[in-house]
């Protein structure tokens, strides 16, 4: 079954949407709600981020800041400006998409790890933008955003949320599952195999890395700019160097190149730490072993491990 | 037999839980106190004093027989000065742990993450943290018990004025705190008469600031001046205000209230002046004076506890937590709506921020004697007569 899950396409897409459908059997309260709500948020991410370091193999330390950009750039062209939240949710996407084609174009020509070093400065840049220009952004102490409202029809409650938040993690599963399958999909699979035979190939790799990391971004910004109108309040510690350290986490947690993987590893990292408030004092000392430990022994992430060594047995 | 015993069990045990909201089976149930704090993370040195405080204190009342003849219970969870975490926590806490009564949120932003929640569940919560909007304009279940950076400001005028000193210079550090307190300062000035002629400002990680100061020191004029400021950045300013051979008084914020800026400054702080919690010089306050029983007993309990120096931020807590006892006593019931009721209708209540009278226009209730004006002598704090 994981095995199926982890590969066949369709089957994996049709499990997720049975889970997101069928969990609402599970959560008897608000506080349950908000915690699936949460994951779904950090899946879309994970999904997004899992593009680019699984299939395009480079490492962004600054998704954050496309966060962070969505859900401020929603904010206060809601709030200030008085746009439509539907607007300023495209608007402030591609505005997150705009910046990551200009980071990205210059920098992904060069082969290594330069985009690592050049997403980090970027984030940076972005969270200390937000907290001192505070006439805007609120500064440190954050912002509050008005609920969204589209057509006379407001959301509100963490019940309606939720099959927002379910429906558009399906979408950006659904989204990611073709990109792979597509020909540009298998162009990042060759390039992450070897450049130099992709490039023999035909396959122009600056342009296929720039697109899985527009994309990764849009991810992140329409994550964001969710965060921002379900949570009705923002504060840049989600634009922070530490949340994209988080969210690159969940997804070597999950397993590279899997998109299942990204979804689980944002499932566990979020609800884990949930969990382990039980211990106290001990919550952070047990979180780590669990990372180390996972690390250790499935090097590859846990669905890809799982998934294989189940294929294994059935052989 | 087991296996009857175990029905037994689960039978009585469904029993209990139905009729959990009987009466008889209430008296039993402990007072659950829910917190989220920033124990860990950037801002642990608001979070961790203040979950140590509620551990010891909620451990003391329950020696002493607990409340309305009931226990109390902390629930407490860490929100790392995260206002997401915060809001998860906190719908924990209304929703999962079912708390009568939250104290709680370190920093304002986690404060004002929750106070939606708050306000739809209809809970009566006590926040921890200083900025104004917390409780301006007014909300129906929050109320706070730190001073405001605003208070400060015009605790510092006040003092200027019995100084007759009506034009100052006014410099400030870049983060949220230094911000937040320039801003209110320049509001209220005027209505103690006082004329900011000169605003400079300095970067968080900046060594040296006698460039600004030079600036202030060429500025015709100015009485005294005025650094709005919290960490490192003060303690500069006072050293560098002594090198450029600046004369006037000067004042610091409440935000360097501790013994570490006095060691870092040196003699240069020798006659600088700052408002400051009575906490600070609990035991150098004369008998006579109302606060004194308050601010030593806990100082002195929270010193033997965990064997290190006492800070506002814990006595921040403290005031919280004996806030809500005080309304559950008053009110002679955990009923959330009437909780709130006593709180808003607490008058002359002693706390280690100063005496606090709510009132439906007020959910802070302090006034400006919460703030006492120190002054550095001898390398130590002494009151202001």
């Amino acid at each position: 079954m994981l095995a199926r899950l982890a590969r066949a396409r369709t089957g994996g897409l049709a499990a997720l949407v049975a889970v997101v459908a069928l969990l609402p059997l599970a959560l008897t309260n608000n506080y349950h709600y908000e915690v699936a709500i949460v994951v779904g948020l950090n899946a879309i991410v994970c999904v997004g981020l899992n593009l680019l370091i699984g299939y395009a193999g480079q490492i962004s330390l600054g998704h954050a800041g496309f966060y962070g950009l969505g859900a401020y750039g929603s904010a206060i062209l809601t709030v200030r400006y008085g746009w439509p939240p539907a607007a300023a949710l495209v608007a402030s996407t591609a505005g997150a998409a705009a910046l990551a084609y200009l980071v990205g174009r210059p920098i992904l020509k060069l082969r290594g790890h330069y985009l690592a070093m050049a997403t980090l400065g970027m984030g940076i840049i972005i969270s200390i933008v937000i907290a001192t220009e505070d006439r805007v952004t609120g500064g440190p102490d954050g912002m509050a955003v008005a609920p969204f409202a589209v057509l006379g029809f407001t959301l509100a409650g963490e019940r309606v949320w939720y099959w927002v938040i379910g429906a558009a993690l399906a979408l950006a599963v659904w989204l990611s599952l073709n990109l792979i399958d597509s020909p540009a999909g298998r162009a990042l699979r060759a390039l992450h195999g070897s450049e130099v035979a992709a490039q023999v190939a035909g396959v122009d790799p600056a342009r296929y890395k720039v697109l899985a990391f527009v994309i990764s971004a849009v991810f992140a910004a329409v994550a964001g700019s969710l965060t921002a109108y379900y949570a009705g309040f923002i504060t840049p510690a989600k634009a922070s160097f530490l949340h994209s350290i988080e969210l690159v986490t969940m997804v070597v947690l999950g397993g590279l190149a899997s998109t299942f993987g990204a979804v689980i590893g944002a499932a566990v990292l979020t609800t884990l730490p949930q969990v382990l408030t039980l211990l106290k004092d001990y919550e952070m000392m047990v979180f780590g072993a669990v990372l180390m430990l996972c690390m250790i022994y499935l090097p590859r992430g846990l669905v890809p491990t799982i998934a294989d060594a189940l294929a294994r047995r059935r052989r | 037999m087991s296996t009857f015993t175990l029905k037994h069990f689960t039978r009585a045990a469904l029993a209990a839980s139905l009729a959990f909201g009987a009466a008889a089976a209430m008296a039993q149930a402990p007072i659950k106190i829910g917190a989220f704090l920033s124990v860990t993370g950037p801002a642990a040195f608001l979070g961790d004093p203040e979950q140590k405080t509620l551990e010891l204190y909620v451990e003391r009342i329950n020696a002493a027989g607990g409340v309305l003849g009931r226990k109390l219970q902390l629930v407490s969870y860490d929100s790392g000065g995260d206002a997401e975490k915060a809001r998860t926590f906190a719908k924990r806490l209304i929703e999962q742990d079912a708390v009568d009564a939250i104290v709680g949120g370190s920093t304002t932003g986690e404060t004002m993450a929750v106070v939606p929640l708050v306000e739809q569940a209809g809970v009566p919560f006590v926040s921890l943290a200083g900025a104004v909007v917390i409780i301006e304009p007014v909300k129906k279940w929050v109320f706070k018990t730190p001073h405001t950076d605003r208070m400060a400001c015009e605790k510092i005028f006040v003092d200027m004025q019995a100084r007759k000193i009506s034009k100052i210079a006014l410099i400030s550090g870049s983060g949220g705190f230094d911000k937040s307190m320039r801003g209110q300062c320049l509001k209220v000035a005027p209505n103690y008469k006082i004329e900011v002629l000169a605003d400079e400002t300095y970067g968080g990680g900046d060594t040296d600031m006698t460039a600004q100061l030079t600036k202030i020191k060429n500025t015709a004029g100015v009485q005294a001046v005025l650094n709005a400021g919290f960490g490192q950045g003060p303690a500069i300013v006072t050293k560098n205000f002594r090198q450029i051979g600046l004369t006037v008084p000067l004042y610091q914020s409440h935000g360097v209230a501790s013994k570490e800026f006095i060691k870092l400054a040196g003699p240069a702080a020798e006659g600088v002046r700052l408002p400051a919690a009575a906490l600070l010089v609990a035991e150098t306050l004369p008998d006579a004076d109302p606060q004194k029983k308050v601010v030593v007993g806990y100082k002195r309990a929270y010193e033997e506890r965990f064997k290190q120096d006492v800070s506002t931020f814990g006595g921040h807590a403290y005031d919280g937590l004996m806030l809500v006892v005080e309304a559950m006593k008053r009110a002679g019931t955990t009923d959330k709506a009437k909780v709130r009721d006593a709180l808003e209708g607490i008058k002359g209540f002693m706390g280690t921020a100063g005496v606090v009278n709510m009132s439906p226009a007020d959910h802070m209730g302090l006034d400006l004697t919460a703030f006492r004006m120190l002054e550095v002598k001898n390398g130590d704090w002494a009151l202001v007569k």
